[in-house]
């Protein structure tokens, strides 16, 4: 009994942390900047592959065993690179643009799970003569009287398009396979845990899987990280400064586009991490980020947009949920009331569970609108 | 320049992106991005190009999600079909002519399946198509092929139930994979109950109701049934189910489709619920899905399916090693291509015999007898338009390749209509003969 309850708990905060982990760093994007980032599922999966690819690497070398430590940093460095570049490229020219936001980075995830797909050294190398060609032409152009012609513009486009096409096609045709074979495909690719974190800790009859309490220490170290990083640091306090009052803050010379950028790139860094930890647990394909995204919007509207505690309690509180309706746990303890009982069984599949934790979520945001943990004060309304 | 807006509208925003997500989920609508033709990607590889000279070519439709969530699988499906139109166009083409083939995006979303089904028919007149993978998807093509009365070769295995004149079906019928499979561990395992885990959608449910119908009528003991929806990652809860269930152990009849499997047998693997007391038979795992869950997690585990690459013949080894000189060293073949690589020589066959490729009436009737040295072994096609075909019952190794603990002597005749189930027991299907056609009692 005592084993059953232990496990059961533990499930719960195992479901609840893997959400907690994939909602940290959109409450950061979405929470405390207010950008929807609809493309912050492809930054896990972004994450997800740097971790194949740096298993890979460490493959037969002494590393072998560890390679899940430099994974998580260097999942954090690109995904949070990526992320850099993204607010620099697309989100800084939609703040205050909601909608837009929503739709430019949708069409942003599309495009990192196509990229994943058809990737390989011969698109590199496509992507990268165009680039540089309309880049320098770009300059030529600038260099001369005026960048305004537009014709002048298309043309550029269409010659660096047409030049980076053939020379792709004319190497893919002498190198062949070499050069043209997708790094990763359609195909989901294989994450395997390290050998210390495939067995499990024995309790009683059950055992508690080794990833699951691994999962829980990264959580439980990113959020710590994540609270000395905005309430200790420098960079910490011009954030919340920024996302207090923007006007003020600039005012008081704090730059607002270099806070924005770091922000935006903290959280992407976090959802990379995030791409590490569900790589122990689910697939690594192009589609794994699609599967997420959900579940962290619905963490962070329900914990209450802008307060990081808000996410914390609302991801343990709906990943046990879910975890202790879909395992049936609550029919037992109601052998006094059969029909609830039996209300229980009813629900106790996958679906039906999600059903259930989503009509109590709709519940829920009728009564208190702004979540679990609403923002006071003066800045709520401006 | 940077409005401020209100909290209450990142409020309503935020649940209308999560909303529109959800939806997106529930129903595969997922318009995704184009397909990679146009750009220099191996999709648009030689041998696809549609931009050929059709004046003396015979156009064929290949229709399979090149995105979304089935592409995955159908990726390499259509990989197969190229390779097996290569082949016959170097070896001189059909009726002399070479075959043109024109691939359409379904996109996994069977709405567009049909509109690209009509579209091959009416625009491109193509002389047949090969597609589909989900039975979802093969019956929102079915009317247009019947309507239209052309050609549709369907190459994965399936729940069965149809029987339909304008298809050609080259997978597994329930008999030839779930029947023999359940034959077998309760041969190997006996007195052991079952558990039947499955995604939430028509062919595990099919599938595990004639698993139950056999089960009841040979003394098998079925203690849980479970549905996932399809691409779930969060299995934990029905984990704890199934070791509730089955405090002893027990079998794992497992028909998850796509990514959840691979939750399933990481966190299988976590819980400490090893091959060992707890074998599970999948039918849709194959080696390309053991290689993205990892040979690790699933060694000693057991699947069925008609062939696997380790199968040892003439012809499975030069299956494998045209498509991995194709498409790289890296890449592995599976029953789906197998069967897929199959069906257009099957075709390719029909043509042949009946000296046309314009009057589908003569190919169709031609194509039944054909027969085939496939890499699984010698096929037939039967007048009931699915073919004969061996079974086999593969345990993961630790290269994750398949070594075949069993194997039926002969190959199996089908039977699209289930025998175990009582509202088909009894049918059976003839195309041979017009008296009889898709659905008759037999004698």
């Amino acid at each position: 009994m005592l084993s059953g309850l232990i496990t059961s708990l533990f499930g719960g905060i195992s479901v609840g942390s893997v959400l907690l982990i994939a909602a940290l760093g959109l409450a950061i994007v979405f929470g405390l900047m207010g950008v929807i980032n609809m493309a912050h599922g492809e930054l896990m999966m972004i994450g997800a592959y740097t971790t194949f690819l740096v298993q890979n690497v460490c493959k037969g070398t002494p590393l072998a065993d560890l390679y899940i430590f430099p994974a998580i940093i260097a999942a954090f460095l690109v995904a949070g690179l990526l992320g850099f570049f993204l607010e620099r490229t697309v989100v800084r020219h939609l703040y205050g643009r909601p909608l837009e936001t929503l739709l430019a980075t949708w069409g942003v995830s599309l495009i990192l799970q196509q990229f994943v797909r058809s990737v390989s050294w011969q698109f590199i190398i496509g992507i990268g003569i165009f680039g540089s060609l309309y880049y320098a032409g770009n300059r030529l152009l600038a260099n001369g009287k005026a960048a305004k012609f537009d014709w002048k513009k298309l043309l550029l486009t269409t010659i660096a398009s047409i030049a980076s096409l053939v020379i792709c096609n004319v190497l893919g045709d002498m190198f062949k396979l070499a050069i043209t074979q997708p790094w990763f495909g359609a195909q989901n690719v294989d994450v395997t845990a390290p050998s210390w974190l495939l067995g499990g800790l024995p309790i009683g009859d059950d055992q508690l899987p080794a990833t699951r309490i691994f999962i829980m220490v990264l959580t439980a170290g990113c959020v710590a990280g994540v609270y000395w990083f905005l309430n200790k640091s420098m960079w910490g306090l011009r954030i919340r400064a920024v996302t207090q009052n923007r006007e003020m803050s600039a005012c008081l010379g704090i730059s607002t586009d270099r806070v924005d950028a770091l922000t935006f790139a903290l959280g992407s860094g976090l959802a990379g991490i995030a791409g590490v930890a569900v790589s122990l647990l689910g697939s690594v394909g192009p589609n794994t980020g699609t599967n997420y995204i959900i579940d962290t919007f619905m963490v962070v509207v329900v914990g209450g947009v802008g307060k990081l505690v808000g996410s914390i309690v609302a991801a343990l509180v709906l990943g046990t949920t879910s975890y202790l309706i879909g395992s049936d746990s609550f029919a037992p303890l109601l052998g006094w009331a059969p029909p609830l009982a039996n209300f229980f069984t009813f629900f106790s599949n996958s679906s039906m569970a999600k059903v259930m934790v989503f009509a109590g979520i709709f519940v829920f945001l009728q009564a208190r609108p702004a979540g679990l943990f609403p923002q006071k004060g003066r800045t709520v309304d401006n | 320049m940077a409005r401020k807006f209100r909290r209450r509208e990142i409020l309503i925003l935020g649940s209308t992106a999560a909303g529109s997500v959800l939806l997106k989920a529930c129903a595969p609508n997922a318009p995704s991005a184009p397909s990679a033709s146009g750009s220099p990607s191996p999709a648009s590889a030689p041998g696809a190009s549609p931009a050929a000279p059709t004046g003396n070519g015979i156009k064929v439709g290949l229709l399979h999600s090149m995105s979304g969530t089935m592409a995955i699988s159908e990726k390499s499906v259509v990989d197969a079909e190229q390779l097996a139109i290569e082949e016959i166009n170097k070896a001189g083409g059909v009726l002399g002519k070479q075959i043109i083939p024109i691939l359409e995006d379904g996109k996994s979303d069977w709405p567009t399946f049909n509109e690209k089904a009509k579209k091959l028919i009416d625009q491109d007149k193509v002389a047949t198509v090969f597609g589909c993978w989900t039975s979802s998807s093969r019956k929102a093509v079915l009317e247009t092929f019947e309507t239209k009365k052309h050609m549709l070769w369907y190459p994965v295995q399936y729940e069965g139930q149809e029987c339909s004149q304008h298809v050609f079906y080259t997978g597994a019928a329930p008999n030839q994979q779930i029947e023999p499979s359940v034959e077998w561990l309760l041969k190997t395992y006996p007195g052991k109950p079952f558990f039947l885990v499955g995604s939430d959608y028509v062919f595990p449910k099919t599938a595990n109701s004639i698993i139950k119908a056999q089960l009841a009528a040979k003394g098998g003991k079925v203690v849980g049934e479970e549905y996932i929806p399809l691409g779930n990652n969060e299995v934990s809860s029905v984990i704890a189910k199934i070791k509730k269930a089955l405090p002893q152990g027990g079998i794992i009849y497992n028909s998850l489709n796509g990514d959840t499997n691979v939750a399933f047998f990481k966190q299988l693997q976590g819980a400490g619920m090893g091959p060992d007391k707890y074998p599970s038979m999948s039918v849709s795992v194959a080696e390309e899905e053991v290689q993205a869950i990892g040979a690790k997690y699933l060694k000693g585990h057991f699947a069925a399916w008609n062939y696997f690459q380790t199968v040892d013949t003439p012809a499975s080894k030069k299956f494998a090693e045209a498509f991995k000189a194709k498409f790289g060293p890296k890449r592995v073949v599976n029953d789906p291509m197998e069967a897929a690589y199959t069906m257009v020589y099957l075709w390719k066959q029909a043509v042949e015999k009946a000296k046309t490729y314009e009057d589908l009436e003569k190919v169709r009737a031609a194509a039944i007898g054909q027969t085939f040295e496939a890499p699984n072994g010698k096929v037939v096609m039967n007048a009931n338009h699915h073919i004969s075909k061996i079974v086999r019952i593969g345990k993961v190794r630790e290269d994750g390749l398949f070594e075949i603990v069993n194997s039926t002597p002969a190959a199996v005749e089908p039977e699209p209509w289930n025998q175990y189930v009582a509202e088909t027991k009894g049918f059976s299907c003839d195309w041979s003969d017009p008296a009889k056609g898709g659905k008759f009692k037999k004698a």
